[in-house]
């Protein structure tokens, strides 16, 4: 198979790689760049769980192309802690119970901080729409609503 | 044409353990060095929290911190057998093997104090803090920390201990099916709130209202992920999945999340939860399984408030929209008799 | 959530220091910040990957497969078919007897299910093995299918699997599991009102976030380390042992955290195959489901048909209560007949009621293997039972909740399948329930305890 070279940035650092032609962002990532937080849970797009950032914008890594992101600024949930310290999101969630059996959740965090740094103080009608795309079968949900504006006020406190 | 509101309740108890036992769990429990626990299973947690309980039900027993305590497991090198996670067994079965390693570690422990202490190992105790004291003494004791360390370079002992549970199996008997399913049941109660558009046949769960009996929540938050969650899935089960929604014709079943139904995070019911706690007599702690026992309740209960709301009974799930506008339609059709 | 410790604090100490204490979850850090390990999180270089052909059709004879295109397909390793497993024929719970073994690893002369695993592609990469499984040729003859368990258990039905004549489970008590206790017939005469309805289920997929798979390597010293989200480890290595005639020692199984099961990974339908491809080619082999081979290959909660005969007293006491249960275990056994002897067990539910018959049936027909899924046995069961409650309660003009107490089981009270009741908490769930739902009943229903009656 044709491979084909890609130059990119990935949670802050330039990443170079011969990757498949027609090898999906998700596997490139997970496999050529070692970094495995982005979970494939369908391969079709339809569960949340492969969310990352490219240039700023929350997309399914499973459905791009890692061919087309050739000097592309790539971020997965690696990217929110730094020296051991973990994001407000990432603490809403564990102080609110809000995983389970873990899988969605780093998917379910990237939805979360796409919609934090549009809309810092989202109402519960805007984190529904933010993690619509998310499946997760053993959370009801809630919990992870709960959480998301557990970070957006702790967020506003900080910011005030 | 009306949204129409409904009320329906269901009330269910649930076995704990593989039906009919024989299913066992083998736990080993060793201290290191310094006095930090591990507990070893080939156990699997599947994201219920399997580990985290382990800890605390060891932690409890020996009588130190939980975070002394560090499991490994799902490994079968390493971990004694397990028949596995499912049948609401996990917390049941494996934790009692914890206790009964636990115990016995414990035992060496204290035996080991004891020679330190030139005391009766009988008369001592762990203080929670980490400390071993003589009863109706504290002042006369040495630390956790202190004891392991003497356990493995001074006296050569080993401070570990070995843990089974088994219920043993129980065979029905062929013309009357006596038989002993299980020790120890969980139980429940649900009360739905519904509308019902009888427009659509869209059904609307505004309120799930569960009381659950468990035994004991041994981590109340844990206990309460898993409730929340199974009353989701209860929900989810009534109204929305199947895999054949054309069934026996196969070619429309669901091949993604697109097209299988489950209630996504704009359809939840306001849900409230109430746990009660009768220790179980064989459970860890008083523990029994919560796990599967908690996705019941809500599917007759909702089914009622359905029929609450509209008079008429849908008694095949999923209650989907057609269902529920074809059984709209054959009540009009008898009406005017 | 609310604990409510006043209900049963006379049997409850609550002095623990770590249990019964909300400590933090010690995965959750793991899990937030994408570290936790889950089985396909290796990434093993030269790692083959398995597709697997599946069958197109709901019954039919395998008259020949042609590998031959297939197997000059760029990339492509080796295939598998029936003849290379060393013991295709198993079922998951042999090694506590609950046999027979029914069920082909790879199908063998036969497929009867759609969706049947029938040759195993092994190829360099996902893409090589889809495009190799696609050549795969498989003459098929076309049987008749049967996929509903009234028309199975029919005579002259099509036999779906020739191990389990006239399709359905056999119990050392015949076609059924029975409980027996009182003279249901009799009470069923005496009542005031008779009620018989059946109530469907339709099978339901667990849907885990993280699908069904494994990743095996051969550790280069005759042994196998085989990561896999099973949710029993040594479900899967005793079932593997058996079906590779490999001594246990041979194998290495490691879990971890698994993405969710429900039920879902308790069978054993991806390490064997896995293993065996592992051992021929030598290379670490990497079979994961798609999510569509995860919503319509992993088998799903049963279908079930209940029907429920209940003979009730204008007091509100039941008096006789007869239970058909069928449960459709699809072509092959795997959890099923367990699952339904579970249901037997679980009638007439948590209400003490003198005369009980129940027939519980596990029926084969040609539709997906159903297995385990959380509550399975039960959950359809309590479906058919607190809807026909309600109903009943209708049917005498009582309140639904008022009905349940009337009934409900109490310590000491003997259940159909003869055990005496044992720290029951029903008639507290529904005391509390009607404070929290503001469902008012009697007074006298509010002071009933679960507790052993003094006589």
């Amino acid at each position: 198979m044709p491979k084909v070279p890609i130059q990119l940035v990935l949670n802050g650092e330039e990443r170079a790689e011969f990757v498949d032609s027609g090898a999906t962002l998700l596997k490139v990532i997970r496999d050529k760049l070692g970094d495995t937080s982005p979970k494939g849970g369908c391969h079709q797009g339809t569960c949340g769980a492969c969310s990352v950032e490219i240039d700023g914008e929350l997309k399914l890594s499973c459905l791009v192309l890692a061919e087309t992101c050739g000097g592309a600024d790539v971020s997965t949930v690696s990217s929110l802690s730094s020296d051991g310290v973990l994001h407000p999101l990432q603490r809403a969630f564990m102080e609110n119970f809000a995983a389970q059996c873990g899988f969605c959740t780093p998917g379910m965090i990237m939805a979360a901080k796409s919609l934090l740094d549009r809309i810092p103080d989202p109402t519960r009608d805007d984190v529904i729409e933010a993690i619509s795309g998310n499946i997760c079968r053993c959370t009801g949900y809630e919990p992870i609503i709960q959480a998301i504006l557990t970070a957006a006020r702790a967020n506003s406190l900080t910011a005030a | 044409m009306a949204i129409r509101h409904g009320r329906g309740v269901a009330a269910i108890n649930y076995p704990t353990g593989m039906n009919l036992g024989g299913d066992p769990s083998q736990a080993l429990v060793h201290s290191t060095p310094t006095g930090n626990f591990m507990v070893t299973l080939s156990s699997v947690d599947l994201g219920q929290g399997l580990k985290q309980i382990m800890a605390q039900i060891c932690a409890e027993t020996i009588g130190v911190s939980t975070e002394q305590v560090i499991v490994d497991t799902a490994d079968t090198d390493t971990g004694p057998h397990c028949m596995g996670t499912f049948a609401s067994r996990g917390t049941h079965r494996i934790g009692n093997a914890v206790i009964q390693a636990a115990n016995e570690a414990r035992q060496v422990m204290l035996e080991v104090a004891a020679e330190a202490l030139e005391v009766d190992a009988s008369d001592l105790d762990t203080d929670g803090k980490g400390n071993i004291q003589v009863k109706g003494a504290p002042q006369k004791s040495v630390s956790i920390f202190d004891t392991a360390l003497m356990a493995h370079f001074k006296y050569g002992r080993s401070i570990s201990g070995r843990g089974m549970f088994l219920v043993p199996r129980s065979f029905p008997e062929t013309e009357t099916g006596a038989m002993k399913p299980s020790t120890c049941y969980a139980h429940a109660c649900t009360v739905a709130d519904v509308e019902v558009d009888d427009e659509t046949g869209e059904v609307t769960v505004t309120s799930v209202k569960n009381v659950f009996e468990i035994g004991r929540a041994l981590n109340p938050k844990m206990v309460e992920q898993q409730l929340v969650g199974g009353s989701w899935m209860g929900i989810s089960h009534t109204l929305y999945e199947t895999t054949e929604p054309y069934y026996p014709a196969r070619e429309h079943g669901a091949t993604d999340f697109n097209q299988y139904l489950m209630p996504g995070p704009g359809d939840l019911a306001d849900t409230e939860i109430v746990v009660l706690e009768r220790p179980a007599a064989d459970g860890p702690y008083g523990a029994k399984g919560p796990g599967e026992m908690c996705a019941n309740p809500q599917i007759p209960a909702v089914a009622n408030a359905i029929f609450d709301a509209i008079g008429v009974r849908i008694d095949t799930l999923p209650i989907t929209p057609e269902r529920i506008l074809r059984a709209l339609k054959a009540q009009a059709g008898e009406a005017p008799r | 959530m609310k604990l409510e410790k006043n209900y049963f604090a006379d049997v409850r100490n609550d002095d623990l220091t770590e249990i019964g204490q909300a400590r933090p979850r010690s995965d959750v850090p793991g899990h937030v910040s994408g570290k936790t390990v889950y089985f396909a999180d290796r990434h093993i270089p030269g790692t083959l990957h398995l597709k697997m052909v599946r069958s197109p059709h709901h019954h039919a004879r395998i008259r020949s497969i042609d590998l031959s295109d297939a197997e000059r397909h760029p990339g492509v390793a080796r295939i598998l078919t029936a003849k290379d497993v060393p013991q295709n024929l198993y079922t998951i719970l042999i090694l506590i007897q609950v046999g027979p073994e029914d069920e082909y690893v790879l199908a063998q002369d036969k497929v009867r299910w759609k969706g049947e695993a029938v040759v195993a592609v092994l190829a360099d990469s996902e893409r090589a093995a889809a495009e190799a499984a696609a050549k795969v040729k498989v003459d098929y003859e076309v049987l008749p299918a049967v996929l509903d368990m009234e028309e199975a258990l029919k005579p002259g039905a099509p036999t779906v699997n020739e191990l389990h004549p006239g399709n359905y489970y056999l119990y050392d008590s015949g076609d059924h599991r029975k409980v027996r206790f009182g003279d249901a017939e009799k009470g069923l005469v005496e009542a005031d009102f008779v009620l018989e309805q059946t109530y469907r289920s339709s099978p339901i997929e667990h849907a885990p976030t993280e699908t069904t798979g494994c990743l095996v390597v051969p550790e280069g010293n005759d042994r196998f380390t085989c990561y896999t989200n099973t949710q029993a480890m040594f479900f899967t290595l005793d079932n593997a042992s058996i079906i590779l005639q490999m001594p246990g020692h041979k194998l290495h199984m490691v879990g971890g955290t698994v993405g969710g099961g429900f039920g879902g990974k308790v069978d054993v339908t991806v390490e064997p195959v896995a293993i065996l491809a592992a051992k021929l080619t030598g290379r670490p082999v990497s079979f994961i489901y798609s999510r569509e081979e995860e919503m319509q290959i992993s088998s799903p909660r049963a279908a079930e048909t209940i029907t429920l005969k209940d003979g009730v007293m204008k007091d509100g006491r039941i008096v006789a209560r007869k239970v058909t249960g069928y449960t459709d275990a699809g072509a092959y056994s795997r959890h099923s007949p367990y699952g339904a002897q579970k249901g037997a067990a679980h009638y007439p539910g948590p209400y003490t009621i003198p005369n009980v018959w129940i027939d519980t049936y596990c029926v084969y027909t040609n539709r997906t293997p159903s297995s385990a899924m959380r509550g399975f046995g039960v959950t359809i069961a309590d479906f058919a039972l607190e809807v026909q409650m309600d109903k009943l309660a209708r049917l005498i003009g009582m309140d639904p909740l008022e009905f349940r107490f009337i009934n409900a089981y109490r310590d000491g009270d003997m259940k159909a399948h003869r055990q005496p009741t044992e720290g029951a908490a029903l008639i507290e769930c529904m005391q509390e329930a009607s404070r929290l739902a503001d469902w008012p009943v009697a007074e006298r229903f509010m002071k009933m305890s679960s507790y052993k009656q003094e006589a």
